[in-house]
């Protein structure tokens, strides 16, 4: 998967140019209602070891028992990430002492993994694409919560997400700068939500990034990399690849060489750390856990889940270009969110593409995000919306005038062709009337008459008093070719 | 394969049990005669042959996704050495 | 007069159904006979208001006419099985103080049958050790005892205070759990029957664990039938328990009665080991021959990996338990010794709270599980564990229909004789025993005689996977054949 180096890519040193190889390791949890092994609740919150079974505290003779939602979650991530699937996979413990780890182990699968190799089609800002590898996903444990700042000697402990089902999504490292980075976890996340299987909420933890940094001057092999480990949001990713090459650059450029550790990003400094603490016992003594036996499914259950899969990103994307006629970064901007996309299909679907499109982008999501609304709580629903469009494509109302329908339907909602009619926005076709307006301008403005004939572009000065005088509702068509005849402009 | 000593102090701490200097001699004969012992499975030939991953053949048993268990954090905290809240409480950890 | 706890389990219940004395004067007879024997050690809790109340209760059902399998018969618990309020401890210092807020799936098939709980029992420090020396509480002491000595025997182990209140008629019947040969080994020293079924058998669910793909409960009790009633309510599938099978359990009872006719004992020539003594050599002899005169055909056999099973024995046990153990850290339940960091209240609650033997066995196995030995360890054991199994499998494929041999290279010996140097001295105790685990077969242990000394003596046989039906009949065979050993008088009470 390593492209040509593109130059435009790479970080300026004091000596030479670099380049930044990242891989990353998605931590995604698993839309469940209940945890990986046992019957407590995955909800977020709640009150401290509230959501959390005898399993979950590691109770002496406990026993975990796979939660077959989660294995079928796997499953149709997976599929969504055009990865092999493997019809047999086994869990392994992880072997680590840590306070909010009450096994001693963390039960995840590290030889055999649930999925295997596939691939992310990452669309970047200028246009062009990447396609990123993955290597595999597996399932695995969440750990539970230490508080440390409760008191000044001890750490509280609970355990509520403790045994939360999560995706580890391994990428190879064929991500080259940061924005390519953040573009891939964006698209990730795209694609989970779709599949409904992680519901991508940064802040909640739902996604958090394990991000492997190296540097090295193109051409060369590869360097030793750093992970910097649990990034919480997209921008902290871009922030701290850019944090760590600078400073792995800045230190191989003083002659010195990079020791592979684990690190942290610190957004308030705006440096990475090393975490010396993890670096410790670095050696997890994996084995199968004996408790659980091989997890094993059959091609007929695969295709049963593929079946049920939704239309995919991709796909969506491909069907908005070639049926709406759409541009590639519009049909990209509104398949992000599934919920976008299926708000801009109920737009278009009868009407025009494009149109819908501009509407729902440049307006609505324009709006949208000044009010910190999301599209599931727009208060212009995708029927007023097509309402609007139609307005227009009939001709009944100008586009300007459905600007400020838009606000009226956005404030106090209602049907726009009620709307129109109640409020008189309804434009003026009617040669008259708007003739009696030009005439009306024309022998109050000799001089820009006169002038006209000489300076075409004094047109649109024609065109604007004759909006004004008909209050906006003329038809601009009629006006321009009106104002084109009497004016004498070809 | 024999351990020394300091191999000893090593495993002591991966499974994280304290061990005293006058411990660790005793340990290490103790260890190296286990090891010595097993080290007669050296002359098994195992090429080829699957390690076990499970004793008896049988598919695994699966849960349906549904709340069945929690809510009952008296229990869960009942029998821990400190507690406040029901939370645990460890000595301070730094991260 | 009938002395009601020396009644078999199977006495006891048809004596209770024909109301010949009540639930209450039976549990009554044993918290008696358990308050004279404490100097054995055997129960580490006793729970005489429960029992007497569980009794009580008995005695109702009976008198509606609703007596379940086991109504009033009184059981004791090994305290490796968690029982809801009442403390259990695995034998160790670390779980000190911790009462469980739930019941092990076995316990509560019992007491779901009726029976009574009378106490926890004694056992090695997490069920590691072949002595019940290694108990945090104590060494337990045998009932059994060479005559003209008061030298203090072992009752073997880790079920050694199932095994020692068993013979010492302090319960009809106990519970206990085998991993190495746990069951059938007290079972020999005690001149007891014990049956480790196949893996899978029983839950696991609510049992302390040791070694997961080991680990299997069973009963030990004085006579075959009396195991047969007993594993029949132990046993049974659980959704708790991924490893338990969905199976269901046979009318063991039934099979008691069924003989031997027809079927083939093999003999496998890999367990006449090196240095075996002639009294042993002999019992075996004479196990063969009672088979053969109740209508066997007896054949030998051979199971070629035999000799590999107890080292590998002990690369795969200590690795499970290595992180099976790690759980116990003084931060949810049991003991906390305090330290300067998270780091050190673990590493000083671990060296407190864990017996030396314990210790031993967690830090062999992270060991073998870390970087660099894994493969060279656990992956070969785990592929011995595969040949191991194979063996058998080929032989029960040829026609055999279970497998005859001694339980213990020998009889019980004295408490400190063994093991004291040389772990692995205490280790080869099990060597008859441990292949059965390590294939996930049942195996049942019957007492066949005694040695020179006096002590009781017993056999093996080892069936297929979830054939225990086979076993109760040939053990039973083997229990009239050699006639029910008896216990010396009562020299503790
Ligand atoms: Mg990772
Ligand atoms: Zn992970």
């Amino acid at each position: 998967m390593t492209a040509a180096v593109n130059p435009k890519k790479l970080i300026k040193g004091g000596l030479h140019d670099w380049e930044v190889v990242i891989g990353m390791e998605i931590h995604a949890q698993v839309t469940s209602r209940s945890k990986l092994f046992s019957g407590a609740s995955t909800e977020f919150g709640g009150e401290p070891n509230d959501h959390v079974s005898l399993v979950d505290a590691a109770m002496p003779g406990m026993l975990p028992v796979i939660n077959e939602e989660c294995v079928a979650q796997a499953v149709r991530t997976g599929l969504g990430l055009k990865a092999q699937i493997n019809h047999r996979s086994v869990f392994d413990r992880k072997n680590y002492f840590y306070p909010d780890l009450p096994q001693g182990y963390q039960i995840s699968q590290f030889k055999d993994p649930i999925v295997g190799e596939g691939e992310v089609l990452v669309d970047l800002p200028d246009g062009e694409s990447i396609t990123v590898g993955i290597e595999r996903l597996h399932l695995e444990q969440d750990a539970g919560k230490s508080l440390h700042d409760q008191n000044p000697t001890q750490s509280f402990v609970d355990l509520n997400r403790s045994g939360v089902a999560l995706m580890e999504i391994v990428s190879r490292p064929d991500l080259r700068s940061s924005e390519e980075a953040r573009a891939y976890v964006t698209k990730l996340r795209t694609i989970l939500r779709y599949l409904g299987t992680c519901d991508g909420d940064m802040e909640k933890g739902s996604l958090r990034a394990d991000v492997n940094v190296s540097v090295r001057k193109p051409g060369d092999p590869l360097g030793t990399r750093c992970e910097i480990k649990n990034v919480n949001s997209i921008r902290f990713i871009g922030q701290a690849i850019e944090t760590e090459a600078r400073r792995q650059i800045a230190i191989i450029e003083d002659g010195g060489t990079i020791s592979q550790e684990t690190r942290l990003f610190d957004p308030g400094k705006g440096e990475t750390r090393s975490m010396r603490s993890k670096e410790e016992a670095h050696d997890y003594r994996y084995f199968p856990d004996p408790d659980l036996l091989p997890l094993e499914f059959d091609q007929a259950y695969v295709d049963a889940l593929a079946e049920g899969l939704p239309e995919l990103p991709d796909a969506k994307k491909a069907r908005f270009i070639a049926a709406y006629g759409l541009s590639p970064y519009d049909a990209g901007v509104l398949i992000a969110e599934r919920a976008s996309a299926d708000y801009f299909e109920a737009v278009a679907t009868g009407r025009d593409g494009k149109a819908a499109a501009n509407w729902v982008i440049n307006e609505l999501f324009g709006r949208l995000n000044k009010e910190g609304k999301t599209i599931e709580t727009s208060p212009v629903s995708a029927v007023q919306l097509g309402g609007i469009v139609d307005l227009i494509g009939e001709g009944v109302i100008s586009g300007k005038i459905a600007k400020d329908l838009f606000e009226v339907v956005w404030s106090e909602g209602g049907d726009p062709r009620a709307l129109v009619e109640s409020r008189g926005m309804r434009q003026v076709t009617d040669t008259g009337a708007i003739e009696a307006a030009v005439d009306d301008i024309i022998a109050k403005n000799p001089d820009k008459v006169a002038q006209a004939k000489e300076k075409p572009t004094l047109l649109g000065w024609f065109v604007g008093q004759t909006m004004k005088a008909t209050g906006g509702k003329a038809n601009p068509a009629a006006v321009n070719a009106l104002l084109k005849a009497k004016l004498g402009i070809e | 394969m024999s351990v020394d000593a300091t191999t000893v102090r090593r495993i002591a701490h991966l499974a994280r049990i304290a061990v005293s200097e006058d411990e660790v001699a005793p340990l290490q004969g103790e260890l190296n005669a286990i090891l010595a012992f097993v080290e007669q499975l050296g002359a098994v030939d195992v090429t080829g042959i699957e390690p076990m991953t499970s004793v008896t053949p049988m598919a695994m048993k699966k849960r349906r996704d549904v709340v069945t268990d929690g809510a009952k954090a008296d229990a869960i905290v009942a029998n821990a050495p400190e507690t406040e809240d029901h939370y645990f409480l460890v000595p301070k950890v730094v991260e | 007069m009938t002395i009601l706890n020396e009644l078999t389990l199977a006495e006891a219940r048809d004596g209770l159904k024909a109301k010949a004395f009540s639930a209450a004067d039976l549990t009554q007879a044993h918290l008696s006979a358990m308050e004279k024997a404490r100097g054995l050690n055997a129960y580490l809790v006793e729970t005489p208001e429960r029992a007497l109340a569980m009794a009580k209760a008995a005695d109702a059902k009976i008198a509606a006419g609703e007596a379940r399998p086991l109504e009033g018969i009184p059981l004791g618990i090994k305290d490796l099985f968690c029982t809801d309020g009442v403390a259990t401890t695995a034998g160790s210092k670390i779980l000190e103080g911790f009462t469980p807020a739930y019941e092990s799936a076995v316990t509560a098939n019992l007491w779901r049958d009726g029976a009574v709980m009378l106490g926890k029992l004694n056992l090695d420090e997490f069920a590691m050790g072949s002595s019940n020396e290694t108990s945090a509480y104590g060494d337990v002491v045998s009932p059994w005892r060479r005559p003209n000595s008061e030298t203090r025997l072992v009752p073997g182990g880790s079920s050694g205070g199932s095994a020692a209140a068993v013979a010492a008629h302090l319960c009809l019947g106990a519970t206990a759990t085998d991993t190495g040969g746990s069951i059938r080994q007290p079972a020999a020293f005690t001149g007891t029957v014990g049956i480790k079924p196949t893996y899978g058998r029983c839950s696991r669910w609510g049992t302390v664990a040791y070694a997961s793909s080991l680990d299997q409960a069973g009963p030990i009790a004085r006579t075959v039938r009396d195991c047969a009633i007993l594993l029949g309510s132990m046993a049974g599938e659980d959704a708790r328990d991924t490893t338990c099978a969905d199976l269901p359990v046979p009318d063991f009872e039934a099979a008691v009665a069924r003989g031997v006719k027809g079927l083939t004992i093999g003999i496998p020539k890999e367990y006449r080991v090196e240095g075996m003594s002639a009294e042993i050599q002999a019992l075996w002899d004479t196990g063969a021959a009672m088979l053969k005169d109740a209508g066997a055909t007896i054949r030998e056999i051979s199971l070629p990996h035999t000799p590999y099973a107890l080292p590998a024995y002990y690369i795969v046990a200590p690795a499970e338990a290595s992180s099976n153990l790690a759980r116990y850290d003084g931060v949810r339940y049991g003991l906390r010794v305090p330290g300067k960091d998270i780091a050190s209240l673990y590493e000083n609650t671990r060296a407190a709270g864990f017996g030396r033997e314990v210790k031993r066995r967690i830090m062999i196995g992270t060991y073998v599980l870390s970087a660099g030995y894994y493969d060279a360890y656990y992956v070969r054991a785990q592929k011995i564990r595969t040949l191991i199994k194979r063996d058998f499998e080929q032989a029960y494929a040829a026609g055999i229909d279970a497998i005859l041999t001694p339980a213990t290279p020998s009889a019980a010996f004295g408490i400190g004789e063994k093991g004291s140097g040389d772990p692995v001295e205490m280790y080869l105790q099990d060597v008859f025993t441990i292949t059965v685990n390590m294939a996930g077969l049942p195996g049942i242990s019957v007492p066949a005689g005694l040695d020179a000394q006096g002590l009781p003596l017993g056999l093996q046989l080892i069936g297929r996977p979830f054939d225990e039906e086979t076993l109760f009949a040939a053990a039973q065979v083997i229990e009239e054949a050699a006639g029910r050993t008896k216990l010396p008088a009562a020299w503790w009470a």
